[in-house]
């Protein structure tokens, strides 16, 4: 048998991460976790109200409708931007001079700026100068997302796509790269299809990415701001306040900070729930 | 089944190629018989992989034909030339269980699917495979996965020909030799035409009824593993089969008889010097030279004791040569003469063998 050393310093490697973490995360989560649980007025006066923010913030039909929309943005865009993107990046040549053209045309949307993005689609959308506005009225169509929640819509998810398509795109594409030729000429002997070859090859091998590119799409358009912010405004009306348009509302427009740090907490638990959900779902028959 | 040509085939990778170095095959003409245990043997980059794929229509030669009996098959894809390939590396579908990955080739051609359980069952009989038939495939193991690919390139009853790229490369050794034991097997059943790719003179020899051995695109020797020991035609199969390769001495020719630096050696006939050649060369195994009293001085340089023989480097006047001694056979040591087995020793113009 060899004598175990005990020797605990080796905790002092992890010490500068546990720093971080905790200047970067839990310390601002706590203070928001402070904040939920009081009433605060003006002069640095606190009161504690234990959870009465929560169940206020769990009963107000704002909060499910902010919820309800929020979904079924984040629903539509993952339904639209992950097949797209799927079917992009197989139509990607796979080697020669034009892989690096299409790989630069294909990050350009994610190289600008956030708000640049809405400031551009809130130009090219509108309906009296901009060039997609006028296009759309053209055609016949009665079209002014400053107006009509569908309009609204339809332009936020345009621009949604047309933004965060090329990650998926990026990432299946990676995926894609990682097949070794052998099992293409396998399934040419086999006699395979060229959806069998998409079906047990292809889409196998790119489940990795495709649960990153989910995972990744599905928090951050839950989480989408700017965007929506600068095109929309969250309107017309509320037809397009999303959860976090809604929860600054409360926070810096009511500054209502206990129930935002409330909400924010609800926020964030769900993210974590449904990231979860997503991972354990798409992961569930990978090996060990 | 079926016997297969290869017509005047040529294939370069470049578009248009110039220098010899541009074609990756140089000139084939082989023929294949049915149902034979062919090894293709070479080094890496030799061009072994290329043909085959020009077989398997993965490739389209850039010259030359294919011919599967009398049929041209040169532009039929592979799906359509009824031939079964083994790769390198387990090429299985992950999201299929082993049965479903052994019934795949069968099922794409509509054959009914009691006909695919029978034949899966056989199949997985023979390799082994039973007991795993309804896991997942993508929790085997490395052997376990190339067992899959083979019983995918065994499964067909139909197929012209089955090919094997260095199928054992990512097996553990002692695998190794079960496996090919087992492919050696399969192929007294199934009697399919079978060619073995390999640089592993050792897996070529054991696998094979004839071996194909290229080298730098070009075949340079079809023949039984004997042959190939005893007579070959080419100084690169010589070096390349047999540990260690055979001696090569340079020389010339007179009155008929190869003179290796004034000294003459025998062979069993006496040989022309063709007009015109280069390099001459005289080629014999270390397996048949001998010390004798008399004949070639040399010097003894090493010895390396190998087991139940020795291999014994000496040198004359600076030229290398080796021989293999049997244990108890005594070794001089310094100074000693070595006698050449006439029968086994050949001479090589270039490279190719003088008759």
């Amino acid at each position: 048998m060899i004598d175990k050393t005990t020797n605990q310093r080796a905790w002092f490697l992890v010490l500068p991460v546990v720093v971080l973490v905790a200047f970067n995360a839990l310390i601002p989560l706590m203070t928001v976790v402070n904040y939920s649980v009081q009433e605060t007025f003006g002069n640095n006066l606190f009161f504690f109200e234990g959870v009465k923010w929560f169940e206020q913030i769990l009963h107000s039909e704002r909060f499910h409708a902010a919820l309800l929309r929020q979904l079924s943005f984040t629903g539509i865009i993952l339904l639209i931007e992950i097949p797209l993107g799927v079917a992009i990046a197989l139509a990607m040549p796979k080697r020669g001079p034009w892989v690096s053209v299409c790989l630069v045309l294909m990050a350009l949307p994610l190289l600008i700026p956030w708000n640049v993005v809405g400031a551009m689609w809130n130009i090219f959308a509108l309906p009296d100068i901009g060039l997609l506005g006028r296009m759309i009225n053209g055609m016949g169509f009665d079209y002014n997302f400053t107006q009509q929640p569908l309009a609204a819509w339809f332009t936020t998810i345009l621009m949604d796509v047309w933004h965060w398509t090329s990650l998926v795109v990026l990432l299946a594409y990676a995926g894609l790269s990682s097949i070794p030729d052998a099992y293409y000429q396998a399934a040419r002997i086999d006699g395979a299809s060229a959806w069998s070859v998409f079906r047990y090859i292809q889409l196998p091998k790119m489940k990795r990415v495709l649960t990153i590119a989910v995972l990744l799409r599905f928090m951050d358009s839950f989480m989408i701001y700017t965007e929506p912010f600068v095109l929309t405004g969250g309107g017309p009306g509320n037809a397009t306040t999303f959860l976090s348009i809604d929860l600054v509302k409360i926070a810096l427009g009511q500054f209502d900070l206990g129930p935002a740090a409330a909400m924010s907490l609800i926020y964030f638990l769900i993210i974590l729930l449904l990231s979860w959900i997503f991972y354990t779902l798409m992961m569930r028959n990978e090996d060990k | 089944m079926a016997k297969i040509t290869l017509d005047k085939i040529r294939h370069s990778y470049v578009k248009t190629p110039e220098s010899a170095d541009d074609w990756a095959l140089k000139q084939l003409d082989v023929v294949w018989s049915d149902g034979g245990a062919y090894a293709l043997l070479g080094p890496s980059g030799c061009g072994k992989t290329t043909l085959l794929n020009v077989i398997s229509g993965l490739l389209r030669p850039s010259e030359g034909r294919v011919l599967f009996d009398d049929r041209d098959v040169t532009d039929v894809p592979s799906d359509r030339r009824d031939i079964a390939q083994v790769f390198q590396f387990p090429v299985v579908y992950d999201t299929m269980r082993v049965y479903d990955n052994l019934a795949f080739p069968l099922r794409n051609r509509g054959v009914p699917e009691d006909q695919v359980k029978q034949r899966v069952h056989e199949i997985a009989d023979m390799l082994d495979l039973t007991g795993m038939l309804g896991s997942r495939a993508s929790g085997l193991t490395a052997d376990g996965k190339q067992k899959i690919s083979l019983g995918r390139g065994l499964v067909r009853s139909d197929v012209n020909v089955i090919m094997f790229d260095e199928p054992l490369t990512v097996i553990d050794p002692h695998l190794k030799w079960q496996l090919r034991s087992k492919l050696k097997e399969l192929h007294q059943q199934v009697r399919a035409t079978m060619i073995y790719v390999t640089h592993d003179q050792t897996e070529a020899l054991t696998f094979a009824d004839h071996v194909v051995v290229m080298h730098d695109g070009q075949v340079v020797q079809i023949g039984t593993p004997v042959e190939l020991f005893d007579k070959p035609k080419h100084t690169f199969v010589g070096h390349f089969i047999g540990s260690p390769g055979m001696n090569l001495l340079p020389c010339e020719i007179i009155d008929g008889f190869p003179s290796f630096l004034g000294h003459r050696l025998e062979t069993s006939k006496a040989v022309q010097s063709p007009s015109g050649a280069g390099r001459l060369e005289v080629g014999v195994r270390p397996e048949f030279v001998s010390f004798a009293e008399q004949g070639l001085p040399v010097d003894v340089v090493k010895v390396d004791d190998v087991g139940r023989h020795r291999i014994v480097e000496v040198e004359h006047k600076s030229h290398a040569i080796k021989l293999l001694t049997p244990e108890n056979v005594p070794v001089p040591e310094k100074r000693g003469y070595l006698a050449f087995e006439r029968d086994k020793t050949n001479v090589y113009a270039d490279g190719w063998i003088l008759s």
